[in-house]
């Protein structure tokens, strides 16, 4: 049972970042009709010059600046290269984000090396947050950080790390942040006019290329963020950029393309769906033999049906990707194409 | 022909109703909580000539998108000689017989005009999606394709391509498009936006003469344009259909000067006189 | 929208024996179409004398990479340039096509199956086909950029897929075999590189002249005219999503015969044949050749192998060299090389190259000078973080330097920054003339219209 909670709430967590990445993704193609290639780059720059500040102020102070340098550069790129391209289509535009993580990758490798940089959460989030108690005797509790050795020599301990918890409390904050901006603030109308009505925006006097270099450098600045937040809770290293970009673009096209609360759901979706099976060491195989029908070494299918739904993790994102493009192809919530 | 007999004809085409090409029964369209159609109901007979006016926001662009498959109605029926088509894709209505050209010019941009033509003549003659033979052989689609660049005076911009058109050339080929599959029922989009009054003139007689025997139905706000081409007026106002007669019992129809015309109306006939 | 573009592809080519009114023909001599068979004819010949020119073993091996190269990205191109559709995960069909063909090769040389190794590619085809038809059907659903990403999410899961299907794909090693199967037929063993360059290049030549003939099909053009409006399309009474299905299915069939070439050309068939990378490439690639072109993705082939073997032996930041190039490529002549070249013709066509040539002289020159600066200091960095165990010390272009001293970065900061602002004022010089020759051209063009 504890098992179960803190896997769930892994998912969550993992789902929440997965959200912090995508609602920049989705502000952006919102926005401008631009699918930024390069967003899950920019996620890994923020990692990275948060480890490197965070060496010289230490980690608060980076978890502020280093989202802040990461929406500059994405406000520098759209300023030189994007704008040049906004007038030739939404594909040249794709292309160029393209070209930059290729970019991106290079110039992380050169500067920080191609091993993994240490990039260490402070001493408060390097905890647990809390320890689910789960014995014969009492049932399931919880304790507060760590529960302590005796107490687990009996009964089985998990803990939950804050840095996890932190990363949560982020996404949510973040998430109530955008609503208040975009509700009802004059720059969120302003930018929800721009959405839908650019021509008619700029005609009323506001700066709508501007606007643009806003848009796109705050959605940076979010991917930034979850970039301090993933680096310091996991790993911090060339490949995390690889690891997350495609995982993004299902979110997006699972949630429905320019969807804030479809990036919500899709992203918190597809982190369980990452997170929740890696515990179940069963595979279609072990399932038939429950039923009795016993599935030989010999048969064709045999190696797919052997794998566990553990081992098909990975791909399950992808599949729920091409179910949905099947029976429900503009996403969950989708609204534009 | 004997007297006697063409006589005989006259009564029999008389006597039995016209064909009815093509219907709309009560369509109603929604987007979110906004009626933009409410109950329009129209009957078009076969080689009838009809225009739809009315103001602006009055939905007219919406009704056309509506009929040749752009959007499907939230309610209501619209027939194409007496066969369903609200709710099929476009390509399928349109296989059915029925074109629409736009308002702005929606053209094969990279291709040139002779093969912005021979593309819509493809279907219609029944070559589907063949990658086995080769366009230059395809005689009866080639001729074709030649005989309505005659037809739209389009023959010295042969291969240009459609980007580096003129207006009046764009609009042209937009026509173009529309009747080369053959289809019987036209519906055109305002063809004459945007022109010269010489322009409009030499245009509305191209439509004429590419639409001989064909229905054709299609929004105008030019009235000399609309009184001169039409068999028949239909006034959409607010989504509704308030009209639907002779130009000459339209302009009396008092309903439609307080609606609509009024200022228009006495313009139009100065500019007729 | 005037000028500024490159004209499309092929110039306005007349069916044979028509000629426009007042106006000669440009590029054709006639009445037999000279110009077809030159072409065609010197490409062939390209082929078969390459390797007699460039006769080392090293450059039988890079032409045997770009006879495939060609042959992919060509197919790439099928969705790219003619049907406006951005595919991130194509190398899906080529990889499997390799896997299927590495499977046959294995069985041909155990007996089980009875099929000449020349004819395995086709197998490759047969899967490239059949994984494009399955695929397709759900992504071709969609349009734009949400057809690109659900691409690049079936492109994840058959990767995803092959790490985890050992028995098929080989794991970390792949699948690997031999292509050499007696008997030798004609005494082609397929043993030596040059004979699978020649079935490759046989390969090559066929594949191209189909892939042309396709743009020359009703489904050809249709395919066109959905790049160009899709919405119109189904008002021609086409069904959109048809053709475009049809078409990643014919595309899918030619990656697959890449594919299979492939297998036989490296006897190896590895998960990252389907992998990101590849995918990455094919687009980076035949976007750099030239996507409105139909001769531009067989530039970008040739550049891809040039890029992927040559480049990334010279330095370790060819990566940064190409992603800079396509971004630059992407800004400034979204055309690609075979744009460049097309429109550089135009200009010679009506003889207003001839006055501009100083000016790209002294733009070679001066970009010449800024690019040695630049990647003096992009290799000085690459050195001193990447090579760190081989000390300061390092060979640029045959000179060796102090990566650490200031005397070395002094020179290429120099170099780039004087070459950056000769470069510039260059630029705008050129700009000014090939506006002009622009302009005098369509006078022309009007002119001749007119008369």
């Amino acid at each position: 049972m504890d098992q179960t909670v803190i896997n769930i709430l892994n998912g969550l967590s993992s789902g929440l970042l997965l959200f912090m990445l995508s609602s920049g993704l989705t502000l952006i193609f919102s926005m401008m009709g631009v699918l930024n290639f390069a967003h899950a780059g920019f996620y890994m720059l923020g990692a990275y010059v948060g480890y490197a500040s965070s060496r010289v102020i230490g980690f608060w102070p980076a978890l502020a600046v280093a989202p802040v340098v990461v929406g500059l550069l994405g406000a520098v790129f759209e300023r030189t290269c994007l704008r040049r391209v906004h007038r030739y289509g939404h594909v040249p535009e794709l292309l160029v984000t393209f070209g930059l993580s290729y970019l991106i990758l290079e110039v992380v490798q050169v500067v920080w090396g191609r091993a993994p940089v240490a990039f260490e959460p402070p001493a408060v989030l390097a905890q647990p947050a809390f320890t689910l108690v789960q014995s014969a005797a009492s049932g399931l509790s919880v304790v507060l950080g760590h529960a302590d050795a005796a107490t687990c020599a009996h009964a089985a301990c998990t803990t939950f790390p804050a840095t996890r918890a932190f990363m949560m409390l982020v996404a949510l904050l973040m998430l109530l942040a955008l609503w208040l901006l975009l509700r009802h603030t004059r720059v969120g109308l302003v930018i929800q006019a721009a959405l839908t009505h650019p021509e008619m925006a700029e005609a009323l006097g506001h700066n709508v290329p501007r606007v643009f270099m806003l848009v796109f450098g705050a959605g940076c600045a979010l991917a930034g963020l979850a970039g301090v937040i993933g680096g310091s809770t996991f790993l911090t290293e060339p490949a995390m950029a690889a690891a997350v970009g495609p995982i993004l673009f299902v979110v997006v096209v699972v949630g429905g393309t320019g969807s804030l609360v479809g990036a919500f759901v899709g992203a918190l979706l597809i982190g369980l769906l990452q997170t929740v099976p890696l515990t179940v060491d069963k595979s279609l195989v072990d399932a038939a033999s429950a039923v009795g029908w016993h599935v030989s070494s010999d048969s064709v299918a045999y190696p797919l049906l052997k794998l566990t739904l553990a081992q098909v993790a990975p791909i399950l994102p992808y599949l729920l990707l091409v179910l949905i493009l099947i029976f429900r192809p503009r996403g969950l919530f989708g609204t534009r194409e | 022909m004997t007297d006697v007999a063409e006589r005989l004809d006259l009564a029999r085409a008389a006597a039995s109703p016209p064909r009815v090409a093509l219907e709309l029964r009560d369509v109603r369209k929604r987007f979110g909580k906004t009626e933009i159609i409410r109950g329009a109901t129209l009957a078009v007979n076969a080689g009838e000539r009809v225009a739809i006016i009315g103001p602006n926001g009055a939905g007219k662009s919406t009704l056309f998108n509506l009929v040749s498959g752009r959007f499907a109605p939230s309610s209501g029926e619209i027939l194409l000689d007496g066969q369903r088509i609200d709710g099929l894709p476009p390509h399928r209505i349109n296989r059915q017989g029925l074109a629409r050209s736009f308002q702005v010019s929606n053209l094969f941009t990279r291709l040139s005009v002779f093969e912005n033509l021979r593309c819509a003549v493809l279907w219609s003659l029944g070559y589907r999606y063949a990658f086995w033979r080769f366009l230059a052989n395809l005689r009866d689609a080639n001729e074709r394709a030649e005989h309505l660049l005659a037809m739209l005076q389009l023959e010295r911009r042969r291969d240009v391509l459609a980007m580096n058109l003129t207006y009046a050339e764009q609009r042209a080929l937009e026509i173009g498009l529309t009747i080369a599959g053959g289809a019987q029922v036209i519906l055109l989009d305002e063809p004459t936006a945007g022109m010269s009054k010489s322009e409009t003139r030499r245009f509305v007689q191209l439509i004429r003469d590419v639409t001989v025997g064909k229905t054709l139905l299609t929004v105008e706000h030019d009235m000399g344009v609309v009184f001169g081409l039409a068999d028949r007026i239909a006034v959409l106002v607010y989504g509704e259909v308030i009209a639907f007669d002779t130009p000459e019992a339209v302009r009396a129809d008092p309903r439609v000067q307080e609606a609509y015309l009024g200022s228009v109306l006495a313009q139009a006939q100065a500019g007729e006189a | 929208m005037t000028g500024a573009r490159t004209p499309d592809a092929a110039p306005a080519r007349h069916e044979a024996g028509r000629q426009p009114p007042g106006g000669a023909a440009t590029y054709h001599f006639r009445p037999y179409n000279v110009g077809r068979w030159a072409v065609w004819g010197g490409y062939g010949l390209l082929l078969l004398l390459a390797p007699l020119v460039f006769s080392s073993s090293l450059s039988q091996t890079l032409l045997s990479q770009m006879g495939i190269a060609i042959i992919a990205c060509l197919a790439y191109n099928m969705l790219l340039g003619q049907g406006g559709m951005l595919s991130f995960g194509h190398a899906v069909y080529s990889g499997l096509g390799a896997f299927l063909a590495i499977h046959a090769l294995d069985h041909v040389g155990a007996g089980t199956l009875h099929l000449p190794v020349s004819l395995l590619p086709l197998a490759g085809g047969a899967a490239g086909l059949a994984f494009a038809a399955l695929f397709g059907f759900v992504t071709t659903r969609k349009s734009g950029t949400t057809f690109a990403m659900i691409t690049l999410g079936i492109g994840e899961l058959v990767y995803s897929m092959s790490l985890m299907l050992p028995e098929f794909f080989g794991g970390e090693a792949g699948v690997s075999s031999n292509r050499v199967v007696p008997p030798a037929t004609l005494g082609v063993t397929f043993g030596p590189q040059v004979q699978v360059y020649y079935l490759i290049a046989a390969y090559c030549f066929v594949c191209t002249g189909l892939m042309f003939a396709f743009t020359r099909t009703p489904l050809g053009r249709m395919l066109n005219a959905v790049r160009d409006n899709p919405e119109r399309v189904a008002f021609i009474g086409y069904d959109t999503q048809r053709v475009r299905w049809f078409a990643f299915m014919i595309s899918g069939l030619f990656m697959g015969v890449a594919g299979g070439l492939a297998a036989i050309n490296f006897e190896l068939a590895t998960a990252e044949m389907v992998g990101a990378q590849r995918s990455g490439a094919y687009l980076l690639f035949t976007y750099l050749g030239g996507s409105t072109a139909f001769f531009g993705p067989i530039i970008g082939g040739v550049l891809m192998v040039l890029a992927t073997v040559v480049l990334s032996e010279l330095t370790k930041a060819w990566l940064l060299y190409l992603g800079l190039a396509f971004m630059l490529m992407v800004m400034y002549a979204p055309a690609g090389v075979a744009g460049l070249v097309l429109a550089n013709l135009r200009l010679a066509a009506f003889g207003k190259l001839r006055p501009l040539l100083p000016g790209y002289l002294a733009l070679l020159l001066a970009g010449a000078v800024a690019f040695v600066g630049a990647s003096l200091m992009v290799e000085m960095l690459y050195h001193l973080q990447l090579n760190q165990a081989l000390g300061p010390m390092m060979k640029y272009g045959g000179v060796t330097l102090d990566a650490k001293g200031p005397a070395a970065w002094m020179v290429a900061l120099l170099l780039f920054v004087a070459g950056g602002l000769a470069f510039e004022r260059v630029r705008r010089r050129f700009v000014l003339g090939w506006d002009a020759a622009q302009a005098d051209i369509e006078r022309e063009l009007r002119r001749r219209d007119a008369a």
